[in-house]
């Protein structure tokens, strides 16, 4: 692994030669709410200025970038007796991430898991995920993060660079001969023994600050025993089925997919859409049989997706801890929360 | 009718059904929704036959399959009317949040008949009942939702219904597709909105310009609805702010009448 430091002031010179070439999309304030507190958003940005590095969390994760909310799949061109078929994987130019946080690229890491390690990758990911380059950044963990119980408070891979701000300098961890390049247009140094102090004291600073915790000991047979506990009944009654936690997620990838013909009839598309396994017709299959009509029974396998199916399938949750779920969840059904009443607990 | 104008779909040729469209109590703007988008109008018209269309012709035919209905009941003759159009129709579509809920105007239901009449006619009362949904009336085959409806919604559908493709409503909330477009709660920017529990299908129309949904399309098909009055009380909403968004367009109309008569129930207690 290559370390380097380098001055406050490169930074924005770095940004500016990224920028000079490339699509960079950025954490960027888009509002307050009604208390005033920023909320933040990914975009697309065309000035160093315009990006908040130091943003909390954006209320929906970064994946409309590679898992958009609705994507043409296909689009079809009908003549007289004949149609044909034009396939778009929906990317034209490669992009850069600049400011992703390390459950963010986590959350990609998984993804790439389900979506490309498969026997039949999904080429519409892998077209825009093999186009990204990612400039992580660290964060200070807030009152709903609880990544570092999910293991997804660091990112060991998955990014091309990875900067944090140790005070007076950024220390910055290269992963991809195109960061080292791009390290080439500033001025870098050499980490010295303070820089690593300084670091390892920024570390240990930002693990003080972590207040919501999920205990995953031996979680997924502990879901396989509370199958049936009344719990599930009591988050069901407050879950509003809106699928409001799988939009905000960064990993959900569950999707349907429509076709639509022109109302000149001379097109016609194929959509794909995010969905959520909370909605009410999720699991309604041809006939109209409904296997979850419940509230409770959705919401229960969420939460069973993501802390042990996946884990028995992957060896870890599908869940990076960013807490972006309870956040947008009117009703307040945080993991944290739903978790520790599963296993007992006050939270 | 012009023979020329026959659709083929892969080469197969289209049937294309004769329709008619009639308004009751109503603002006639669903009607006009389905005319003011000049760009498909042409494409529309290849697909039905419009033999009835007082917004748009002063043809009229009564020999027609599929009646689109916009409007509520508040009149005993237009009881009759409408009954008259679903012996002909074969189908009769119930278009808007009037036809399929009561609509705006259901919200006279909450006063007694004499006063409403007075309020409005003054001295020259005429006659007027408690407002009803076709539905009440006669037996209705398929609602399109909204005030008003969204014309993308109709195209799709009577596009469906000329090529065989079945017609579906979304059963999920407006929050679903609101957050696909990236919007900001307004939740967070401290508005009520009922976008937890109406039904999908306008691509969160009003919450896309920062406007609060009042449930013009009715319930979802899972509408948590207690949990969202809690919410609501949570943000500082007063139960009037619920209320008025519920009564509105009659969707919610079971839901309404139990927090209305609960909060009458209560400011008398405290009186």
């Amino acid at each position: 692994m290559i370390f380097r430091v380098f001055a406050r002031e490169e930074l924005k010179k770095l940004f500016d030669a990224m920028a000079s070439k490339n699509k960079i999309v950025g954490p960027v304030e888009i509002a307050r709410d009604h208390n005033g507190k920023p909320l933040f958003a990914f975009n697309e940005v065309n000035s160093f200025n315009d990006i908040k590095l130091d943003y909390t969390t954006t209320k929906l994760s970064a994946k409309k970038y590679f898992l958009p909310y609705k994507e043409d799949l296909a689009a079809f061109r009908m003549d007289e007796n004949d149609w044909q078929k034009k396939v778009d994987y929906n990317i034209s130019e490669p992009f850069i991430f600049f400011g992703l946080h390390a459950c963010d690229i986590n959350a990609l890491n998984k993804l790439d898991k389900v979506l490309m390690g498969s026997v039949y990758p999904m080429p519409y990911y892998a077209a825009k995920r093999k186009n990204m380059f990612i400039v992580g950044i660290d964060c200070t963990p807030q009152p709903y993060c609880f990544c570092r119980s999910m293991g997804a408070d660091t990112a060991l891979h998955g990014f091309d660079m990875f900067i944090t701000d140790i005070g007076e300098k950024y220390f910055v961890e290269i992963l991809s001969d195109t960061a080292f390049n791009f390290l080439k247009n500033i001025r870098t140094a050499e980490p010295i023994e303070a820089d690593h102090i300084h670091y390892m004291k920024v570390a240990s600073e930002k693990n003080k600050k972590f207040t919501a915790h999920v205990d995953t000991t031996d979680l997924t047979k502990i879901l396989d025993m509370e199958f049936q506990s009344d719990v599930w009944k009591q988050w069901g009654e407050k879950c509003l089925a809106c699928g409001s936690c799988s939009k905000a997620c960064p990993t959900c990838y569950c999707y349907g997919v429509e076709e639509t013909v022109d109302i000149n009839l001379r097109g016609a598309k194929k959509t794909k859409k995010l969905y959520s396994c909370n909605l009410i017709d999720f699991a309604e299959v041809a006939g109209g049989h409904n296997f979850r009509p419940e509230r409770h029974v959705r919401l229960k396998y969420r939460y069973y997706h993501k802390h042990r199916g996946f884990v028995e399938a992957y060896e870890e949750s599908l869940c990076v801890g960013c807490g972006r779920c309870g956040e947008a969840c009117l009703a307040n059904i945080t993991v944290p929360e739903v978790i520790a009443s599963v296993r007992g607990e006050e939270n | 009718m012009d023979a020329g104008l026959v659709r083929t779909y892969l080469g197969v040729p289209l049937y294309r059904p004769k329709v008619a469209f009639f308004e009751f109590s109503s603002c006639e703007g669903c009607q006009l929704q389905l005319l003011n988008n000049e760009s498909s109008l042409l494409d529309f018209l290849a697909l039905v036959d419009v033999v009835n269309f007082r917004e748009a012709m002063k043809e009229k035919a009564d020999d027609y399959e599929i009646a689109f209905v916009e409007g509520s009941i508040t009149r005993s003759d237009e009881a009759e009317r409408l009954k008259d159009i679903r012996s002909k129709a074969k189908v009769l579509v119930a278009l808007g949040s009037c036809a399929c809920f009561g609509g705006v105007n259901q919200l006279k239901n909450r006063f007694s008949l004499d006063w409403v009449k007075k309020e409005v006619y003054g001295n020259s009362p005429v006659e007027t009942e408690p407002v009803r949904p076709l539905g009440d009336v006669v037996r209705v085959d398929l609602k399109i939702f909204g005030c008003p409806v969204k014309k993308e919604e109709v195209e799709k559908i009577v596009t469906n219904i000329a090529v065989g493709k079945a017609v579906a409503h979304p059963k999920y909330p407006v929050c679903t597709e609101c957050k696909a477009n990236e919007n900001i709660c307004l939740f967070d920017l401290g508005e009520p909105c009922l976008g937890p529990i109406t039904r999908g299908g306008c691509d969160s129309w009003c919450p896309n310009s920062r406007f609060g949904c009042w449930g013009c399309r009715g319930p979802a098909e899972d509408a948590n609805v207690e949990q969202l009055k809690k919410i609501m009380k949570e943000y500082g909403f007063s139960e009037d702010t619920i209320l008025d968004r519920l009564e509105c367009f009659g969707g919610f109309s079971a839901f309404a009448d139990t927090l209305r008569k609960s909060g009458e129930k209560n400011k008398g207690t405290s009186a």
